[in-house]
């Protein structure tokens, strides 16, 4: 079964208005919290049964996430929802502001309420200009509803939404980096400890949560926590947007239970470009490691497979490359976008995301020596586990993940001045 | 308290702390560049990573907090491994050449690539190269060296309070640099010199003039401000060639003002006077010490037996060491004057009988920084004391409420919450309010008296909220600063003061002028009182009534009077119509050399062992860091020559620590209150007519050393000569923005160029002390007249 939840409406006429998403049971369960005055720990029961993941990459669970919130103490706090999305290779963030923003604001206002929060962010990334005038006309329709504001239907409940529009910086999608962004400041990530849920958005208790995570909610609400998980596999709970991109027919957004096989996503996607061979995918989003097509094949889409396999589930951006693929030259594309998107504070980042990028494109353009294989190798293990943030993390991956299943493509540049891959077109 | 165990060591540590501080404390090691104890944690080098037990990375020991039971190795293979990757990833883009780096020597990553670096290079690209920016006369800056260990920009944030300095771009395009193309004025810039690891931002006036090892180090006090701030002085081949700050967490914590930082230039200017001189019917000779000293003797012996020994008045700078306050004012009470002051500035001395046994801050200066509330009267506490601004700016941003009653809008770099901008006149009248508005709100009993004084006074909403303000707080401060000692109604100002620090409860002090003022008063350096707190009974002259009072014959020390003196022009002229001064001086100023008789070279404080007593009654002596220069010499010799010429008793000191010994036996445990009974003044000034300058002595013009840093003097706070004017004033006398106006002051003229300035009063004018010519202007707060050219 596809497109289960934040999906759901898809098919319908116009699903982004108000109008068609109260017609299919659209903020009940928000009016239903409100009346009953839910208790805060039954919905973050619930959510912890629901086994939901962070979709925005970590896969952090959601329910425990919530649980660390001090939402009984005094003062602000804040629900953030990051649609930054600005990972390589992501793009169902987008089509949830534009096909589903109310599931969005749903979804964020119960994390309000259940957090102890008055009011909440949306971070939409800044090239994101039709989601956002979409997500803003959105807010309006609820707000006009009197389903987002002052003492709500009547409850007492108060609760604002704000959009922040970003300026284009990759970084700005971590967590903390996003949060000094709102603020006004340049978009850096903090060190952590302490955590948001201690200092967050303007030093208050904040939660952070990705646009799909925060658009599972309601549903996961009104249909029970159970229900979610078992649309998965155990551990691997609910349904999942993939973003399938690259040599496919059929590129687009795939909502998919969890532990579906890749082979039927890739099938769904319409098959390869051109019939050819699948030669490799990266499951996760650029900066996870790429896998070679076959092993993919006997590969399930949830967070244990793929981890199993050597790679990670991420944010569920599938990018599939054929066997017309230079190896080498996708990794330069990658490296020189994380060199170019490291925000500069700490060193290991800064200064290896610049050096990695070098000497792979001196391999693409066959310049490499001998010794620069190994050389990347162990620049980017200097780089793992050593940064602020997990940028730095996501800049050596890929190319660990790529020198280690296609070393030998890595070896003709280097000893042939020139692509494996093209010269066996030729 | 948890219990850690680092590299094998158990180890009981503060809850909360991170591990980089036990590991500081217990002397383990760990390499750093970002961490600062001063500043806030940044982690962004990752020079510090260690190895925890149990942690699946590495972690940075600047920001793991503690916990019970922790095992951490700062030495294990992981930890190293760490430590070197980071240390190489630094190197790649930095350039080696640390032959040419002015930081050579004393740089941080050279002395952790010693321990960490590799011998060669992996990294064959190109070096990044970063352009340089100007930062005006005091950072030099060679960009491509910054590791962005962002030092520079937290003290920026979080100390100076200015944020001039960021970080902008990214990745490796990260710059440090200043947001728009300008130069840094914060008065406590020179310590991002001290904080920057490596050699990206350096002393420019030191700049290349010597290498780190060729240094000696030495321990001493800086001299121009009340706190004292410790200081390392640091020479070759006999010179000071710079000044950097030594720790003390009571008094100037690792920082330091630019004024004692940068004010050593002054010492090697070609002005020191370098040995002694004799006007011989108007001409100079350079002489030897005998010939002079001869001189000063007899000149002095003929105006005693002329015209009295109360015909001479000495000025003493209040930068003097307390050793040469108590030597000179010994020598000149033996030969029966009594006319002896180091209050050169000061204009109202009507209380000075009731006055503490030494004016003091009335608390530690860690304290400024605990206070909840301060009230600051005529205080540019930024600029006058640079050290005290960063504790009242700490005090602030913990909510403290800071209020001010002053003659000028001064920019202060944290929230004030209250401030009364006024004719420095209608200062008394101000707190007067504040005073009324206490017994109004606060319903506290009035002295006597008090409520007749101040009957018509009508409090505002302002007045009643500083007055609730301050009688709310727990620890809650009024302070006089020095321009409260300049107004010429000081004494209404202090007696004011003193009552309302009683209504609400709260401590009262001084931040006072130059180094030693405390000294000036415990050793009687002072007119009404001798270093026993006698009384001296025959009338002596103040610092101001010895400049009215036509006196023969002057004695100075490390002033020069049209400078130091309230009033300019009338220290001129006293100088000039005396028949006979003697000045000991560091320098031979064009004025000294017109005024004076003979004038000895004395050691400024680098030449001298001396003892400055701070504003908190703390006693720093300190030894001299590099022979005198020349033929001049320390000057508490001189006067112990002098005193022997004099054939005055028990003037044998064979060190300056036996001076300081004696004045400690009688001084050594004296403790001031400042809450004594003032007088309550008869009436409340009230006369506003014309219009009145405010002087404001910039913090680069405050005494003879400073006057002479060249670095200093080209800094935003070094003042042009102008008249600085309110709009609506200006408007009124049809003045405008860079107009030439005709100031008369007293018997002073002057023409200036206008600068319209909105923090003043109405009905004043700002003019600073300045040169102009050979014209001088007068008093502080006094009438001016102006006239458009
Ligand atoms: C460099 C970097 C970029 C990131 N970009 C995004 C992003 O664009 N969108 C997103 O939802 N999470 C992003 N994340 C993950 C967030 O930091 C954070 O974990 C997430 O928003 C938490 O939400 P979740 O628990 O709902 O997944 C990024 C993390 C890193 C280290
Ligand atoms: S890892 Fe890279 S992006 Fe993250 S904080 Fe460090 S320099 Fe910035
Ligand atoms: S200039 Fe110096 S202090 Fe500032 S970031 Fe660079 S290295 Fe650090
Ligand atoms: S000193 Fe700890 S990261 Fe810089």
């Amino acid at each position: 079964m596809a497109n289960e939840v934040c999906f759901k409406n898809l098919h319908l006429d116009k699903p982004w208005t108000l109008e068609t998403y109260q017609s299919t049971g659209g903020y009940e369960v928000w009016k239903k919290i409100l009346k009953e005055k839910k208790p805060a720990d039954e919905i973050i029961n619930e959510l912890k049964a629901s086994g939901l993941r962070g979709r925005g990459g970590a896969g952090f669970p959601t329910g425990l996430k919530w649980s660390f919130m001090p939402r009984n103490a005094p003062g602000d706090k804040y629900i953030v929802c990051n649609s930054d999305e600005g990972e390589p290779g992501t793009f169902k963030d987008r089509d949830i502001l534009r096909y589903n923003p109310h599931a969005l604001i749903e979804g964020m206002m119960i994390a309000g309420y259940t957090i102890g929060a008055k009011a909440g962010f949306n971070y939409i990334r800044g090239e994101f200009w039709e989601p956002y005038e979409r997500f803003e006309a959105a807010i309006h329709e609820a707000r006009a509803a009197g389903l987002l504001g002052d003492n709500i239907l009547g409850s007492g409940v108060s609760f604002d939404l704000h959009t922040h529009l970003g300026g284009g910086a990759y970084i700005c999608g971590e967590e903390t980096a996003l949060l000094e962004s709102i603020e006004g400041k340049k978009g850096q990530p903090r060190f952590k400890p302490p955590f948001p849920a201690s200092y967050g958005l303007f030093g208050k208790p904040t939660t952070i949560n990705n646009t799909e995570t925060l658009a599972s909610i309601p549903l996961i609400l009104q249909n029970g926590g159970k229900w979610f998980l078992e649309i998965g596999i155990p551990n691997n709970g609910g349904a999942k947007l993939f973003s399938v991109s690259g040599h496919v027919n059929k590129p687009g957004n795939y909502e998919i239970p969890m532990g579906t096989p890749f082979a039927e996503l890739l099938e769904m996607a319409g098959g390869m470009r051109n019939g050819n061979k699948l030669k490799a995918v990266i499951p996760g989003g650029s900066s996870t490691p790429m896998l070679p097509g076959d092993v993919m094949m006997d590969v399930n889409m949830d967070y244990d497979s793929i981890a199993k396999a050597g790679s990670m589930l991420g944010a569920g951006s599938v990018i599939v490359m054929d066997e017309t693929t230079c190896i080498v030259k996708a990794l330069a594309r990658i490296s020189y976008f994380y060199y170019e998107e490291s925000c500069g504070q700490c060193t290991p980042c800064r200064e290896g995301t610049g050096w990695l990028s070098r000497v792979v494109n001196r391999i693409e353009n066959g310049q490499g020596r001998p010794e620069d294989i190994d050389l990347l190798l162990n620049v980017s293990k200097k780089i793992e586990g050593r940064t602020i943030c997990g940028l730095g993390d996501a800049a050596a991956m890929p190319v660990s993940g790529a020198i280690k299943h296609f070393r030998d493509e890595f070896q003709y540049h280097v000893d042939h001045k020139k692509c494996m891959v093209s010269a066996a077109q030729s | 308290m948890v219990n850690i165990q680092i590299n094998g060591k158990m180890l009981e540590v503060e809850n909360g702390a991170m591990v980089i501080e036990a590991a500081d404390e217990a002397g383990i090691k760990i390499p750093r560049f970002c961490y600062h104890k001063n500043l806030s944690i940044a982690a962004n080098c990752r020079m510090c990573l260690v190895d925890v037990e149990k942690a699946a990375k590495p972690l940075p020991a600047c920001a793991t907090p503690v916990t019970e039971g922790m095992i951490i190795h700062t030495q294990s293979p992981k930890a190293i491994a760490a430590q070197k990757s980071v240390m190489e990833f630094l190197l790649i883009n930095h350039p080696l050449d640390c032959p040419i780096c002015d930081q050579g020597g004393e740089c941080e990553l050279q002395d952790v690539a010693m321990g960490y670096g590799d011998d060669v290079s992996r990294y064959s690209e190109k070096k990044r190269v970063v352009a340089n920016k100007n930062l005006g006369p005091l950072i030099n800056t060679d960009m491509t060296r910054c590791i962005h260990c962002t030092r520079c920009v937290r003290f920026g944030e979080e100390i100076a309070g200015i944020k001039e300095l960021g970080m902008t771009g990214r990745g490796e395009h990260a710059e440090i640099g200043t947001y728009v193309a300008k130069t840094v004025s914060s008065e406590l810039s020179g310590n991002v010199i001290d904080l920057c690891p490596v050699g990206a931002l350096t002393s420019k006036p030191f700049r290349y003039s010597a290498r780190a090892w060729e240094l000696r180090q030495f321990d001493s006090i800086a001299p121009h401000d009340c706190l004292g701030s410790n200081i390392h002085v640091h020479t070759r081949q006999d010179k000071v060639m710079r000044v950097v700050p030594k720790d003390n967490e009571a008094i100037n914590e690792t920082w330091l003002s630019d004024r004692d930082r940068f004010s050593y230039e002054g010492l090697n200017s070609e002005e020191r006077l370098q040995s002694p001189m004799v006007k011989y019917n108007g001409e100079w000779q350079e002489t030897d010490w005998d010939t002079a000293l001869i001189a000063a003797v007899d000149g002095l012996k003929n105006i005693v037996a002329s015209a009295g020994a109360d015909n001479i008045g000495m000025l003493m700078s209040p930068s003097a060491t307390l050793e040469e306050m108590f030597l000179s004012q010994k020598l000149m009470r033996a030969l029966g004057c009594h006319n002896i002051d180091h209050r050169l500035r000061q204009q109202d001395f009507r209380d000075q009988d009731n006055a503490p046994v030494f004016p003091w801050l009335g608390q530690s200066i860690e304290n400024l920084e605990q206070v909840d509330a301060a009230l600051l009267i005529g205080s540019n506490l930024r600029k006058d004391q640079p050290i005290a601004g960063h504790r009242i700016r700490k005090a602030a941003i913990a909510d403290a409420k800071i209020m001010f009653i002053n003659p000028v809008d001064y920019e202060f770099l944290f929230p004030v919450a209250e401030k009364i901008i006024t004719d420095p006149r209608q200062m008394g009248k101000e707190l007067g309010a504040v005073a009324k508005a206490l017994i109004e709100v606060a319903g506290v009993t009035a002295p006597e008296g008090l409520k007749a004084l101040l009957e018509n006074v009508v409090p505002t909403e302002q007045h009643k909220l500083i007055a609730s303000n301050l009688s709310n707080a727990n620890n809650a401060t009024i302070i006089l600063g020095l321009s409260a000692h300049t107004n010429p109604d000081f004494s209404t100002l202090r007696a004011l003061a003193s009552l309302v620090a009683e209504m609400a409860n709260c401590t009262i002090g001084y931040l006072t002028d130059g180094a030693n003022s405390s000294g000036g008063w415990l050793t009687g350096a002072i007119p009404h009182r001798t270093h026993q707190q006698e009384k001296v009974s025959s009338k002596n002259l103040n610092a101001l009534e010895m400049l009215r009072s036509g006196l023969k014959a002057f004695v100075l020390q490390g002033i020069e009077p049209e400078k130091d003196c309230a009033d300019h022009a009338l220290a001129l002229n006293a100088m000039e119509q005396a028949e006979f001064v003697v000045a000991l001086s560091m320098y031979k100023s064009e004025s000294l050399l017109s005024e004076a008789n003979v004038l000895l070279p004395v050691s400024p404080f680098t030449e001298t062992s001396g003892t400055f007593v701070n504003v908190e009654g703390c006693w720093q002596s300190f030894n001299a860091v590099v022979e005198p220069l020349g033929d001049s010499r320390p000057a508490w010799k001189v006067w112990r020559v002098l005193g022997n010429l004099f054939n005055v008793d028990d003037f044998d000191y064979l060190s300056s620590d036996e001076v300081r010994d004696e004045v400690h036996s009688f001084a050594g445990s004296v403790t001031a209150d400042n809450k004594i009974a003032w007088k309550i003044p008869n009436a409340l000034q009230n006369n506003v007519d014309g219009v009145v300058r405010i002087v404001d002595t910039s913090i680069y013009s405050i005494d003879p050393i400073v006057r002479r840093a060249p670095s200093l003097q080209q800094t935003a706070d070094a003042r042009i000569p102008a008249i600085h004017i309110g709009e609506e004033l200006a408007t009124r006398i049809g003045l405008m923005d860079a107009d030439q106006a005709l100031v008369r002051q007293g018997n002073g003229q002057v023409t200036l160029p206008v600068i319209i300035d909105d923090r003043l009063p109405k009905d004043s004018v700002l003019i600073p002390p300045c040169e102009m010519g050979e014209t001088y202007l007068g008093y502080e707060s006094s009438v001016v007249e102006l006239e458009k050219i």
